[in-house]
C-alpha cells in the first residue's frame, strides 16, 4: 500500500505538470454542465412561421345554411409558432428565402367558400399554401413535421365545430326547440313531442284510422331513439380514435435529470478511462514499468493505484459537474449518499476498463485513440431507445453496451439523481460483475508489459 | 553475483544457451557481443525482470541495482522528484537524505529542480543510473550505459563507475563497443547467439584471438575480435 500511495501522488504531480490535460479535466465538465444546463433550462424556442390571411374578415364557416361560431384557427397556430403577420405573398416569399422565418402559412381568400362547400353536391378542395425552404434537410424535416402537426389540429378543431352543430340539429330534431334563421326564430316540434301528440289524439279517432297512426306514433318513437344514437357517433367522428397511454414498463425519470446522467456519465466514462489507460500506458512508454515491479510494487498493487487515480478524478470532475448543473435543475442534494455510491462504483468498472485497454495497446497514443473509438460509439449505442432500430439490431446493441460499463453507469447515475426511474441494486451489480471481469483482463493483459 | 546454467527460450529461438559464469566484490565485468547475442536477455535474468527457462541465478548478499539501456525514470517530473519517489518506493528511512547523496554523487545537484525531459541524453542517463544506485547495491547491473552519450559524459560516466567499483560494489555491464570493454571491463563475457565464447581479461582474450585468427592478430582489437567470432562460426 505503500508503494500504492506514492505512485498515486507521482501521477497526481505529471497531471498538474501536464497544463493541456489539467485544463481539458476540469474545462471540459464545466463547458458540457453549462451547454446541457442552458440547454435544460431555457427549452426549445418556438419557429418563427409567417401567417398571410386572405381571408376576407367576417367570413364563417356555414352548416346547413348556419354560421358556425369562430373557431379561432389563427390564434391557436400562433399558440405554437411565433407567427410573424405579413401583408402579401411577395413579402412570404422573400421572408422564407431569406432565412428570416422558417415557412410561410397562407390561409387563401377561398379558404372558408371551399370548407362550405363541402356540405354541398359540388364540394371543393380546401387548401392552405406553405412556402418553405429546403436548403437544410434537418430544417425541411422541421417545418414538416410542425405544420402537418398544426394543420392536423386546426382540422380537428374545424370538425369538431361541425360535429357540434350537427349534434345541435339533431337534438332540435329529436326533443324540439327553436332555431334563428334570416332573423326570425323558427319553433321545431321535435319526434318526442310528436309521438306524444300522437299517442295522445289516437283515441280521438275512428277505428279504422288508428293502426295508420300508430304506425306514424311508432316511426317517430324510433327515429327518436335512433337519433340519439347518432349524437355521440358524431361527437366521435371528428376524432375516432383516442389514445390511451398506459405505461407498462420502462418508468423514466424526468427528461432534465436524465440529460444531467447523461452528461455526467459521459465525462465520467472519459475521463477515468483516459486517465487509467493513459497512465498505465505511460508506465511503460517511460520504461518504469520492469524497474517498478521488480519488488517496489507489484503489478496488481500498480493496477489498483490506476484505477484508484481515475477513481478519485472521476469523482472531483463528476461531482463539480453534477454541482454546477444544480445551477439550472434542482438536483436533490438529499441524495448525495447515492450519488457518491453510483460515482465511486460506475468510476471503478471505468477504470478496471481503462486499465485493460491500456493493458493491451500499450503506447499512450494507441491507447487514447482506442479509448475514443470504444467509449464513444458504447456512449451512442447506450443511448438508442428500444423501437428506435429493428428487433434484432436492438439485441445485438443490448448485448454490446452490457459489456461496457457504460450502460450501467448511466443507469446507476440516474437511479441516484432521481427515485421515479429503476433501482441502484441492478445497475451497481452489472458495474461490479464487470469491474471484476476487465481487472482479470487488465492483469493477464499487463503481463505483455513486462516482455523483454 | 553468480549465474549457472541459464537458458532462454523466446519461443523456438534459445536467447541464451547454458551460460554460466561469477563476479565478485569489486569487479567490473563487461558483456560483450554482436546484437542479438543475448546481453541483454542476461543482464534482465541478473536483474530479476525476466527469468531463467533453466539454471539459476543469484547474488551472494545485497541488493541487485539495475540500469536499463532506455532510461527508466518520468520525465514530467524533476531530478530531485524522480529520486524520491524511488527511495520512497524503496521505502529508505529518509528518502530526502539517500537523493540528496545521489544527487551528489552524480554531479546533479545544480540540477536538481529541472524537468528531467529538459536534460541532455547524457544527463538522463546519470540520473537513470543515481536511481539504480539509490538502495546502495552489492550488484550494480548497467545495460549499455553508455549508448548516446558524448566522450566527456562517457568518460565522466566510466570514471564513476570505475569508482564505485574500486569501493567494492560488482559492476556487471553490456556493451558492443570493443574498445570501452577493453579499457574498462577488468574481465570480459563474449556471448554470440545466446552462446558464452569466452570468459577472462582483455589480454586473455587478445590471446584467444591469436590462438583462434593468427592472420588477425596484428590488427587492431575490434577487427581481430570479429575475426575471432567469425572463427567460431558466428
Amino acid at each position: 500500500m505503500r508503494g500504492v500511495r506514492w505512485l498515486l501522488l507521482k501521477d497526481l504531480q505529471i497531471l498538474r505538470r501536464s497544463p493541456l490535460q489539467a485544463v481539458l479535466l476540469v474545462a471540459y465538465p464545466i463547458l458540457i454542465a453549462v451547454l446541457v444546463g442552458f440547454a435544460i433550462s431555457r427549452g426549445p424556442e418556438d419557429p418563427r412561421v409567417a401567417f398571410l390571411n386572405e381571408v376576407p374578415p367576417n367570413t364563417r364557416i356555414n352548416v346547413g345554411g348556419a354560421e358556425l361560431p369562430k373557431s379561432n384557427v389563427k390564434e391557436q397556430i400562433c399558440k405554437r409558432v411565433e407567427c410573424v403577420f405579413i401583408d402579401d405573398r411577395d413579402e412570404a416569399e422573400a421572408k422564407v428565402e431569406s432565412g428570416d422565418v422558417l415557412a410561410a402559412l397562407i390561409l387563401p381568400a377561398d379558404l372558408v367558400n371551399k370548407i362550405n362547400s363541402l356540405s354541398t353536391l359540388a364540394p371543393g378542395v380546401p387548401e392552405v399554401e406553405v412556402l418553405v425552404n429546403e436548403e437544410n434537410a434537418v430544417k425541411a424535416e422541421l417545418v414538416d413535421d410542425r405544420l402537418t402537426t398544426l394543420l392536423a389540429e386546426a382540422n380537428l378543431r374545424i370538425a369538431r365545430r361541425i360535429g357540434n352543430e350537427g349534434g345541435r340539429y339533431l337534438g332540435l330534431i329529436v326533443n324540439g326547440g327553436s332555431f334563428e334563421l334570416l332573423g326570425e326564430s323558427i319553433p321545431i316540434l321535435g319526434l318526442r313531442t310528436s309521438a306524444r301528440i300522437l299517442k295522445a289524439v289516437a283515441p280521438a279517432l275512428p277505428p279504422r284510422l288508428r293502426p295508420s297512426l300508430e304506425q306514424v306514433t311508432e316511426f317517430a318513437l324510433q327515429a327518436r331513439e335512433n337519433l340519439d344514437v347518432a349524437k355521440p357517433l358524431i361527437d366521435r367522428l371528428a376524432q375516432p380514435v383516442k389514445i390511451d397511454k398506459v405505461v407498462v414498463g420502462g418508468e423514466s425519470p424526468p427528461l432534465e435529470i436524465f440529460a444531467i446522467a447523461v452528461a455526467a456519465t459521459l465525462t465520467l466514462a472519459f475521463v477515468v478511462v483516459l486517465l487509467v489507460a493513459g497512465s498505465l500506458a505511460l508506465e511503460r512508454e517511460e520504461n518504469a514499468f520492469p524497474r517498478l515491479t521488480r519488488g517496489l510494487v507489484s503489478e496488481t498493487g500498480l493496477l489498483g493505484e490506476k484505477v484508484l487515480l481515475g477513481v478519485a478524478v472521476g469523482l472531483v470532475v463528476t461531482l463539480l459537474m453534477l454541482l454546477g448543473m444544480k445551477a439550472f435543475v434542482p438536483l436533490d442534494l438529499g441524495r448525495i449518499g447515492l450519488w457518491l455510491l453510483a460515482i465511486l462504483v460506475a468510476a471503478a468498472a471505468l477504470g478496471a476498463a481503462g486499465a485493460a485497454l491500456g493493458a493491451a495497446a500499450r503506447e499512450v497514443r494507441a491507447v487514447s485513440l482506442l479509448a475514443f473509438m470504444v467509449t464513444l460509439p458504447i456512449a451512442f449505442l447506450s443511448l438508442v431507445p428500444s423501437g428506435a432500430v429493428g428487433a434484432e439490431v436492438f439485441d445485438a446493441i443490448r448485448y454490446v453496451t452490457a459489456l461496457f460499463p457504460f450502460k450501467p453507469a448511466l443507469e446507476a447515475i440516474t437511479a441516484a439523481l432521481d427515485e421515479s426511474g429503476q433501482g441502484i441494486g441492478g445497475p451497481l451489480l452489472h458495474l461490479a460483475v464487470l469491474f471484476a471481469a476487465y481487472a482479470t483482463i487488465a492483469r493477464v493483459a499487463l503481463r505483455r508489459f513486462a516482455a523483454v | 553475483m553468480r549465474a549457472t546454467g541459464v537458458v532462454k527460450r523466446f519461443g523456438e529461438r534459445e536467447a541464451l544457451r547454458g551460460v554460466s559464469f561469477e563476479a565478485g566484490p569489486g569487479e567490473l565485468v563487461a558483456i560483450i557481443g554482436p546484437n542479438g547475442a543475448g546481453k541483454t536477455t542476461l543482464l534482465s535474468i541478473l536483474a530479476g525482470i525476466a527469468s531463467p527457462d533453466e539454471g539459476e541465478v543469484g547474488a551472494a548478499s545485497g541488493t541487485v541495482g539495475w540500469v536499463p539501456q532506455q532510461a527508466a525514470l518520468y520525465r514530467r517530473l524533476t531530478v530531485e522528484e524522480n529520486l524520491l519517489l524511488f527511495a520512497r518506493l524503496e521505502g529508505h528511512r529518509d528518502p530526502h537524505a539517500s537523493a540528496a547523496e545521489m544527487l551528489e554523487l552524480t554531479g546533479l545537484r545544480e540540477r536538481r529542480g529541472e524537468i528531467v525531459a529538459r536534460l541532455s541524453g547524457g544527463n538522463q542517463q546519470r540520473v537513470n543510473i543515481a536511481i539504480g544506485l539509490l538502495s546502495r547495491p552489492a550488484v550494480l547491473l548497467l545495460d549499455e550505459p553508455s549508448v548516446g552519450l558524448d566522450p566527456r559524459q562517457r568518460a565522466r560516466l566510466w570514471e564513476f563507475v570505475s569508482g564505485l567499483a574500486g569501493g567494492g560494489t560488482t559492476v556487471i555491464f553490456s556493451t558492443h563497443d570493443i574498445q570501452e570493454a577493453e579499457r574498462y571491463g577488468g574481465r570480459m563475457l563474449v556471448l554470440a547467439d545466446g552462446e558464452s565464447l569466452f570468459d577472462g581479461s582483455a589480454e586473455e582474450l587478445r590471446e584467444a584471438v591469436r590462438r583462434e585468427a593468427p592472420e588477425q592478430a596484428d590488427r587492431d582489437f575490434e577487427t581481430a575480435f570479429v575475426a575471432y567470432l567469425h572463427h567460431r562460426g558466428h
